[in-house]
């Protein structure tokens, strides 16, 4: 216990300099929502394999990096000639930035002004979080921290407690917004004195009838050490449709701690399309609420490493009212000596009468040493429901190998192509053009046997 | 075109061919029958590359050339087909984009000009007729929901875009009902060709008489044991294969 006290205590030390020094702008209610997540981090520490929901999953090496906050105002001059400087170049090139919608860059957790546009259609409001909280931080105050649930995971309560900038999206009632919005977080080497920990909190609030497309997109230098803790709250009011896009391709040598949390009102559909790539050590949670009758929501995932990495997603689907319907559909692969956990809960609760859920998760194991956990969770405590989940892991087909091989294709080429066989559904999910051609090229440079022109063609 | 010698192959430590003596020459159509477990579909497998047998003895030369140094897709490249008694459901694949992949990568290898999409699709079109498969069915992904007789006609029309120099065609007929069966032999006799060899596996007579054979082997544990012309396979269809004991081993 002793260690823990330690570790939390210099985050409490920390959030004591911190808050010292933020403006006398900041409104009352945002400083008690920091005091109480600063609490409940240090009551809780970091989470343990002690822990069911942490018990594949060791962060005790982010627990016990001394991380440092980037100062503030180093990112806000950051322009687009700077990227490589920042060793963001690779990261910046291989992002389809402009997805011919806003975007806004954050630096190491901060809006960097010279990279971003902001240039949204009518009645959008998209910008850094910072900039709301100095003027109108009334428009935040109805959903800022409010998604998020006090069961979450600690790694959220830390990112409350030190809350001050990220992006908002706010798509008023009625609008349907046509470009896609996209929320780019940049990860930089840092001085080098100490890897940086940058925690961004966006918030997504999509009007009554509106619909919309977000991308979050997070990257870092090639190599840089460092630790994003992200919170995402989506509010989706009565009938909206919102697709959620979630690009993670941190440094190999990076952590990543993500809550995206999601409530959804009457009749509003939300699709989430999440690809982890990146990270030593990458933790993922959705965590859905359906707070009224008749929503739809759709997670669709692919996880992808190799070498050392670790990747664990963890996602609840929360049936609280009659008349939803979920679909999941969650894949991984994993090569060399990586580890995939995926853990699903779908919990369909008293009343929740007529609920509609299927769940699946399936792994390929590209390597003897890597290995995947996958735990579907059904938690069913209604009745006139249908319920389905199931989870498979396996290699590549040997029979499909050797047919492929049979009719002259080459070894490395018949592996890549089942591998992207594999991840062509999810793939083939995702609405944004560009997006998908960003993913299909990932794909392509992980996999050898794809480079040929035609083979590629073969990829349904 | 074929010659194996003395070939013995087992698998998972078993032995399955037991020394098995085979030659077949361009333009020959030749029939290899035999009970279950007779070591049929073992060959079929050996000749065109799948893993997971040993060669403890003996050889297979094709086109003069030592056919079990050869990887799979080499033996493709060189000309070798074999239709699978189960053609394997591929998710996520084009039939006939692979197809295409397959066949330029063998164009490529015996130096003739690669085909474009406008040339490979007519010559889709062409050969699907051939075994009047739908053209929307060979678009889809690789044997995904194909019933049995329209995964046998996907092999038949593969090997029919492939134009192989030797093909094997594993159990083709098993599963078929008459017409299925009709529509793929007559697929196999459209490509019968003074150039071309091919190499029936079949447990039933029936097939054969739609390709007649020029020859027929009898397999009975892991060795030929008789050979003869297309009456030996009525002769097997009236008096089964009791009557034609296994060899004492030597």
């Amino acid at each position: 216990m002793t260690t823990v006290a330690t570790e939390t205590d210099l985050y409490r030390a920390d959030f004591e300099a911190f808050a010292a020094g933020r403006p006398a702008t900041d409104p009352s209610w945002l400083r008690r929502q920091r005091e109480e997540a600063i609490a409940r981090f240090q009551e809780r520490g970091f989470p343990t394999v002690a822990e069911e929901d942490w018990r594949f999953t060791n962060v005790a090496p982010i627990a016990r990096t001394a991380f440092r906050r980037p100062a503030p105002g180093q990112a806000a001059g950051v322009r687009t000639a700077d990227v490589t400087a920042l060793g963001l170049g690779d990261a910046f090139e291989d992002h389809p930035l402009v997805l011919g919608g806003p975007h806004i860059v954050f630096v190491d957790g901060r809006l960097a002004r010279g990279l971003s546009s902001n240039a949204a259609e009518d009645g959008l409001r998209v910008g850094g979080l910072a900039d709301l909280l100095s003027c109108e931080p009334e428009r935040l105050e109805p959903h800022l921290g409010r998604v998020v649930r006090a069961a979450a995971p600690s790694f959220a309560h830390l990112n409350a407690a030190f809350l001050e900038d990220g992006a908002y999206v706010i798509v008023p009632p009625g609008l349907l917004v046509d470009k896609p919005i996209h929320l780019v977080f940049l990860s930089s080497r840092g001085d080098g004195a100490a890897p940086t920990l940058s925690q961004p909190r966006t918030l997504v609030v999509a009007g009554r009838g509106s619909q919309a497309r977000i991308v979050e997109s997070y990257a870092g230098g090639p190599g840089a050490a460092y630790f994003t803790n992200a919170v995402t709250e989506i509010v989706l009011e009565d009938g909206a449709v919102l697709d959620h896009y979630k690009l993670q391709r941190e440094s190999a040598a990076a952590y990543h701690a993500a809550l995206t949390a999601v409530v959804q009102g009457r009749a509003s559909r939300f699709k989430s399309h999440s690809f982890a790539f990146g990270g030593r050590i990458a933790r993922n949670d959705v965590q859905q609420i359906f707070a009224a009758e008749g929503g739809e929501c759709e997670l669709n995932g692919l996880f992808a490493v190799a070498g050392e990495q670790h990747t664990d997603t963890h996602t609840v689907i929360d049936h609280a009212h009659p008349h939803c319907t979920s679909r999941e559909l969650y894949k991984g692969i994993l090569d060399g000596k990586a580890r995939g956990v995926f853990v699903g809960r779908i919990i369909v609760r008293e009343g929740a009468s007529k609920t509609d859920a299927h769940q699946t998760n399936k792994n390929l194991l590209l390597s003897r040493e890597a290995l995947v956990d996958s735990l579907p969770q059904l938690e069913i405590l209604a009745s006139d429901v249908k319920c389905k989940h199931g989870s498979t892991t396996g290699q590549l087909d040997p029979a499909a190998l050797f047919y492929l091989r049979s009719r002259g294709i080459t070894e490395a080429a018949a592996r890549s192509l089942l591998v992207s066989a594999f991840a062509s559904d999810i793939v083939g999910r995702v609405g944004i053009p560009a997006l998908r051609a960003a993913l299909e090229r990932h794909l392509r440079q992980r996999l050898p046997g794809l480079r040929d022109r035609e083979i590629q063609e073969a990829v349904l | 075109m074929l010659e194996v010698k003395n070939l013995h192959a087992s698998a998972s430590g078993r032995e399955i061919l037991k020394g098995v003596d085979l030659v077949v020459k361009a333009g020959e159509v030749h029939a290899i029958m035999g009970p279950n477990g007779s070591g049929k579909s073992t060959l079929a497998h050996v000749i065109a590359g799948r893993p997971g047998y040993e060669i403890t003895q003996g050889s297979v030369l094709y086109k003069g050339q030592d056919l079990l140094a050869m990887t799979p897709e080499q033996r493709a490249r060189e000309g070798v087909f074999l239709a699978f008694q189960y053609p394997v459901e591929i998710p996520g694949v084009s039939n006939v984009y692979f197809l295409k992949a397959a066949l330029n990568a063998i164009r490529k290898h015996r130096g003739e000009p690669e085909l474009d999409a406008m040339d490979f699709l007519s010559l889709v079109k062409e050969k699907a007729k051939l075994v009047d498969i739908d053209e929307s069915l060979v678009k889809r992904p690789v044997n995904e929901g194909f019933s049995g007789g329209e995964k046998k006609r996907n092999e038949i029309f593969q090997m029919a875009i492939l134009d192989p120099q030797l093909a094997v065609l594993d159990e083709t007929d098993s599963g078929l009902d008459i017409d299925a069966l009709r529509i793929v032999a007559s697929g196999v006799n459209q490509l019968r060709t003074p150039e071309r060899a091919i190499v029936l596996v079949t447990h039933y007579q029936r097939l054969l008489d739609y390709i007649v054979p020029d020859i027929v082997h009898v397999l009975l544990d892991g060795r030929i044991v008789k050979s003869g012309d297309k009456d030996l396979a009525r002769e097997l269809e009236a008096r089964g294969y009791e009557w034609l004991e296994a060899p004492a081993a030597p």
